[in-house]
């Protein structure tokens, strides 16, 4: 059994008290679904599913319940963080604290920020484009089903040994064997790479969509702004993301073949772990926004009832922040020692970077400049975000500065700048996405009176959680740190515990939020597919869509096709259906991340054989399912004519 | 188009798709473009070997060189002949993919050596002396 032995299994009490109580309610979910014989529905239904709809739900469902997992982490180390002074250890020792900071920074980032953003391109995209789905729809479930299995592992190195105490990023000498002997690094570097192998394919599949499936007259140029990002987005995971793998790769054969690329001997540099994995690191969060300022683009054009302002600029800003994303990394260690000139050259570059940025909040500034706004949810996120990310976004061009720099590196300034270009940014648009589209996913909107609670709990929330860490960052505090010496900061930390609690109200509103809904979805229903009068082609069809989206392909004149084929009256064609084509469903992808799963958790653990047996079940199983020709299949004329006919009366009935 | 299946959404975006079709994906190489593009690259190949077997250029570091020029050709060769790739292939996508690559390429590769070069230089000013003690 390799290294694996039942010393693995959690000593610590908190631990185990989470292990137990996990334990209990998974059993108890099981069981549950057992008892209701939901699994041949969820197997058949959604497990096994190729539509880019159920695969974009269950995108967001992982990103969802991978967001608790990294809350809590957060909470605990607020907990620890406000009780940790005049001699108090807190209730956290060092190894278990330094595993929650790196794990809360992995998690968030590829497990929650990751999948919501994926989840989100995969449902919107096609139906924005007027497609039936992806370019590849079995690749999409495998991608799916990989970031799933990355997900797995991290959630098993809390219970079956230890997680990295690295942070997120697991710089060597520190992540090499010598520092980090035990599994915490391997399991780091496993689900980083396995659930890396779903994030380079879903990019792959995105851009074949976007570049070959766009309805009959929708030009580059007269595509949605959504679109248009995540095209820019995809280029970026496509273009980064082998840097990471590759980084991973030499990390681990040093480690496990003991190789010297980023030991201090031999002509290895740790110096050079820190460059590559920021060529990765700098356009990830570029990868992590852009889809985000599609989103305000159509939550500003279509709550203001007007064509966005500069829909060009945008199109240029977008493509101009995807190359200079590229030219930028070195912000992130300009305390490392290049020197002035080296140093210089990426502070500019870094300030330049601000320049499009800008020319996009302008757009969006100008686009409700004298419009009737309607502060629906979706909006109210929107301005949240703009107040909220024009300050994060000016402490980064202060960062940018490197003697500031200087000052500044490693403290919670930076922590509380991240925090606030993240959570306004890429949260909030989460947010004001879930809002926007969830009429559009399950057919009724989200109730209003929680999501106000949630807004108000999270905005002047995440404000008192984190200006006590831009202002603790000015003092000299650094991150990561666990117990302190100077009893009068304390203040701070206390309060930025209070914000954490807040959000935590603001979270749990949102869930109140969801539940609400499911409740009472009669009174909330939305008969039209069209609930905000929104511009683009996914509000042309029902809601949720039929599972073929549109039954004929839209045929599109101008930017904002839906909007135009409303203006233009646009009849919608009720008979003359033909059967539809569409690919079958595959277990194919869950078996090949399971086999994922074991042979990770094989390599973890040194536990050799079972490396070699589910690696070659992967290798296995994938030429297998090359030979399975069942891959399609037609839905009926009548199928469809029914569908159809439903939406008539349906529409009828609505009044539009 | 109203018709289209998945497949045939994939393969044709546009009413006119069919007529590029043809030229986009008639053009997976005849015989003679794989057989041109096999001894091009053979040849490629085999001259950098006899360089360094026969040392027929003394210095190494001109040896090195023209290597490194030959394995540029080579690239392009592959490019041309193996994956098809002209102005005009996928609406130009091919290319502008190309461009991009390069870009990026030309980007990571000279920042970092540029970047490493210093840091060295700063950060590294021990290790003659550590050399010599060991």
């Amino acid at each position: 059994m390799g290294r694996l032995w039942l010393d693995a299994l959690p000593q610590e009490p908190i631990v185990l008290a989470t292990f137990v109580v996990v334990a209990l309610g998974g059993v108890a979910l099981v069981a549950a679904l057992t008892y209701f014989k939901l699994w041949g529905y969820l197997w058949k239904e959604w497990f096994t599913s190729v539509d880019h709809k159920k695969i974009g739900i269950m995108y967001m469902v992982l990103g969802l319940v991978m967001f608790l997992r990294g809350f809590a982490d957060a909470v605990m180390m607020r907990i620890q963080q406000s009780m940790a002074f005049n001699g108090n250890e807190g209730y956290l020792n060092a190894h278990h604290y330094d595993q929650i900071f790196t794990a809360h920074g992995v998690i968030m980032i590829f497990f929650v920020a990751m999948p919501f953003v994926t989840g989100l391109m995969n449902y919107i995209v096609p139906l924005q484009i007027g497609a039936r789905d992806v370019s590849f729809p079995f690749l999409n479930n495998f991608s799916f089903w990989m970031t799933t299995a990355g997900a797995v592992l991290v959630m098993m190195s809390l219970f079956i040994g230890e997680f990295a105490q690295t942070g997120w990023l697991a710089y060597p000498p520190l992540s090499n064997l010598a520092y980090s002997p035990w599994v915490g690094v391997d399991y780091y570097i496993w689900s980083l790479q396995i659930a890396g192998v779903g994030t380079l394919l879903s990019g792959v599949n995105l851009i074949a969509t976007i570049v070959k499936m766009r309805a009959p007259g929708m030009t580059m140029m007269r595509m949605p702004i959504f679109t248009w990002t995540s095209l820019c987005t995809n280029i970026l995971i496509v273009a980064a993301f082998p840097v990471l793998t590759a980084v991973m790769t030499m990390l681990s054969v040093d480690r496990y073949l003991g190789f010297n690329f980023f030991s201090n001997d031999f002509g290895g540099s740790p110096m050079m772990y820190v460059n590559l994995i920021w060529i990765w690191g700098h356009p990830e969060v570029y990868i992590l926004i852009l889809p985000l300022f599609g989103v305000f683009s159509e939550v500003t054009a279509t709550f203001c009832g007007k064509r966005l302002f500069g829909y060009s600029s945008m199109v240029y800003a977008t493509l101009v922040i995807t190359i200079l994303s590229y030219l930028v990394w070195l912000h992130h260690f300009f305390t490392m020692g290049s020197g002035a000139s080296v140093n210089s050259f990426f502070g500019i570059t870094t300030m330049v970077i601000s320049i499009p940025t800008g020319a996009k909040l302008f757009n969006w500034l100008f686009t409700m400049y004298r419009a009737r706004i309607r502060y629906e949810l979706p909006m109210m996120w929107t301005v949240a975000f703009m107040l909220t990310f024009t300050i994060g976004g000016m402490t980064g061009v202060l960062l940018a500065v490197p003697p500031a720099d200087f000052v500044l590196h490693n403290s919670l300034f930076l922590i509380a700048h991240f925090h606030n270009v993240i959570i306004g940014g890429v949260l909030f648009g989460i947010f004001a996405a879930i809002n926007y589209w969830w009429p559009k996913a399950f057919g009724f909107k989200l109730n209003q009176f929680w999501g106000k609670v949630s807004f108000w709990l999270w905005v002047p929330g995440f404000w008192v959680a984190f200006t006590p860490l831009y202002i603790l960052g000015f003092m000299g505090v650094t991150r990561r740190m666990r117990v302190f010496d100077d009893p009068s900061i304390q203040i701070w930390f206390v309060i930025a515990a209070f914000g954490a609690l807040m959000i935590a109200g603001g979270i749990g509103a949102m869930l109140v939020q969801f539940a609400v809904s499911i409740w009472k979805r009669e009174e909330l229903k939305d008969e039209t597919g069209d609930p905000w009068h929104g511009r683009t082609l996914e509000w042309a069809t029902s809601s949720p869509p039929p599972e073929y989206n549109f039954a004929f392909t839209p045929i599109v004149h101008d930017i904002d096709a839906w909007d135009d084929m409303k203006r233009c009256a646009v009849e919608r064609p009720t008979s003359g259906y033909r059967p539809i084509h569409m690919p079958k469903g595959t277990g194919t992808g869950i078996i090949l991340a399971g086999l994922s799963i074991a042979l990770g958790f094989a390599m973890i653990w040194y536990i050799w054989w079972l490396a070699a047996v589910s690696f070659a079940g992967i290798i296995g199983y994938a030429i297998f399912h090359t030979f399975n020709y069942k891959r399609d299949y037609h839905i009926p004329v009548e199928t469809v004519e029914a569908t159809e006919a439903a939406r008539t009366r349906q529409l009828a009935a609505a009044g539009a | 188009m109203a018709h289209a299946d998945t497949h045939n959404a994939a393969a044709h975006p546009h009413p006119d798709a069919h007529a590029e079709d043809t030229m986009e994906h008639g053009g997976h190489g005849s015989l003679r473009e794989y057989v041109v593009g096999f001894l091009l690259s053979v040849v490629l190949t085999a001259i950098p070997f006899w360089l360094v077997m026969s040392g027929a250029i003394p210095d190494p570091r001109t040896t090195a060189l023209v290597i490194m020029a030959f394995a540029i050709v080579q690239i392009v060769v592959h490019m041309i002949y193996f994956l098809h790739m002209n102005t005009k292939s996928e609406n130009g996508w091919t290319v502008m993919a190309l461009i991009f690559t390069i870009v990026i390429v030309v980007i990571a590769l000279s920042g970092s050596l540029w970047v490493m070069y210093h840091l060295n230089h700063n950060m590294m000013p021990m290790s003659h002396e550590m050399s010599s003690m060991g």
